[in-house]
């Protein structure tokens, strides 16, 4: 009973933070309700016990990916009065599609999916089982290979970042190494012969 | 009626559909489209959550794991490009963004 009402109250936590993310005028305020449908999601999937997903969601999510939002969206000066133009006039538009989507997939889940006996919630899990355990344990002998490809696609992700966002400013100071190397002492020193000046 | 698979499918479902309607209201802005779509991968990551709970299959929570990753690693390039596109512009709208002449 107490884990219906928590479902409920933060069910409706997120959806009034995911319409807050959509129609805040400032993007501080999106960033802000999108980190708190994100925290409310993470209590979710705890009740769905997946309880390392839900700390990573916090931890990476939160504590990573929304302030890097929160960075740029701060670092950026944006002239919203401009952005905000023709908003009433594709929200119609934008509303209709939403119910559309979100019809079909209720008439799937609600109406074909009779018979289909997934209504009933498994046993809750000994209170000795480690739900990160069980992860790693598929993770590093079944997933093993996808994980290292996940590894080298977050290098990937890293360089492009820093590759895309790296200034090379004209009139720079610095070492060409190469340059340094190649030098030989003919081009630096010239030897120049002249007389020996005389006192008048 | 307790809580089964459907109400979370279902909560998925409106969490999908409120973002692709802010990415319809929202289309000018950059920043909110990249917000609308983290959204849309944390419905997606709902559905792998509660199929995986409701299954018993960790599979489901793997899949999450990677998704994280790879949405991250988006986020991340993306950012740098916006970053990028405003120093170039001095704009993030989406309709100053006509230099291919799409």
């Amino acid at each position: 009973m107490f884990q219906d009402i928590l479902f409920y109250w933060i069910a409706f936590v997120v959806v009034v933070a995911a319409l807050g993310v959509i129609s805040a005028r400032n993007p501080i305020h999106s960033v802000m309700f999108l980190v708190l449908a994100f925290v409310s999601s993470a209590v979710l999937w705890m009740l769905l016990e997946a309880e390392f997903l839900a700390i990573v969601l916090v931890l990476v999510y939160v504590g990573a990916v929304m302030v890097l939002f929160l960075f740029v969206v701060m670092m950026l000066d944006i002239n919203i009065q401009r952005l905000r133009e023709g908003l009433t006039r594709y929200a119609p538009l934008g509303i209709g599609v939403a119910l559309v989507v979100i019809l079909e997939i209720a008439h799937v889940v609600w109406f074909k999916a009779q018979g289909f006996s997934l209504g009933v919630a498994p046993e809750p899990a000994p209170a000795d089982y480690s739900n990160t355990e069980a992860l790693g344990a598929v993770l590093y002998t079944e997933y093993v290979y996808p994980l290292e490809l996940a590894a080298v696609l977050l290098l990937v992700a890293i360089i492009a970042a820093i590759a895309l966002t790296m200034r090379r400013r004209p009139g720079l100071k610095k070492q060409d190494i190469a340059k340094q190397i190649a030098v030989r002492a003919e081009d630096r020193v010239r030897l120049v012969k002249m007389k020996t000046e005389k006192d008048q | 009626m307790s809580i089964g698979l459907t109400h979370y499918l279902l909560l998925s479902a409106i969490l999908f559909s409120i973002s692709v309607a802010g990415i319809f209201i929202n289309r000018k802005n950059v920043i909110v489209l990249l917000m609308c779509i983290e959204l849309m991968v944390l419905a997606v990551n709902f559905n792998f959550i509660a199929f995986s709970h409701y299954l018993g299959d960790l599979s489901g929570q793997i899949f999450v794991f990677f998704i994280l990753t790879v949405a991250a690693a988006e986020s991340a390039i993306g950012l740098a490009i916006l970053i990028l596109l405003f120093r170039n512009r001095s704009s993030i709208n989406v309709e100053d963004m006509d230099g291919m002449r799409g």
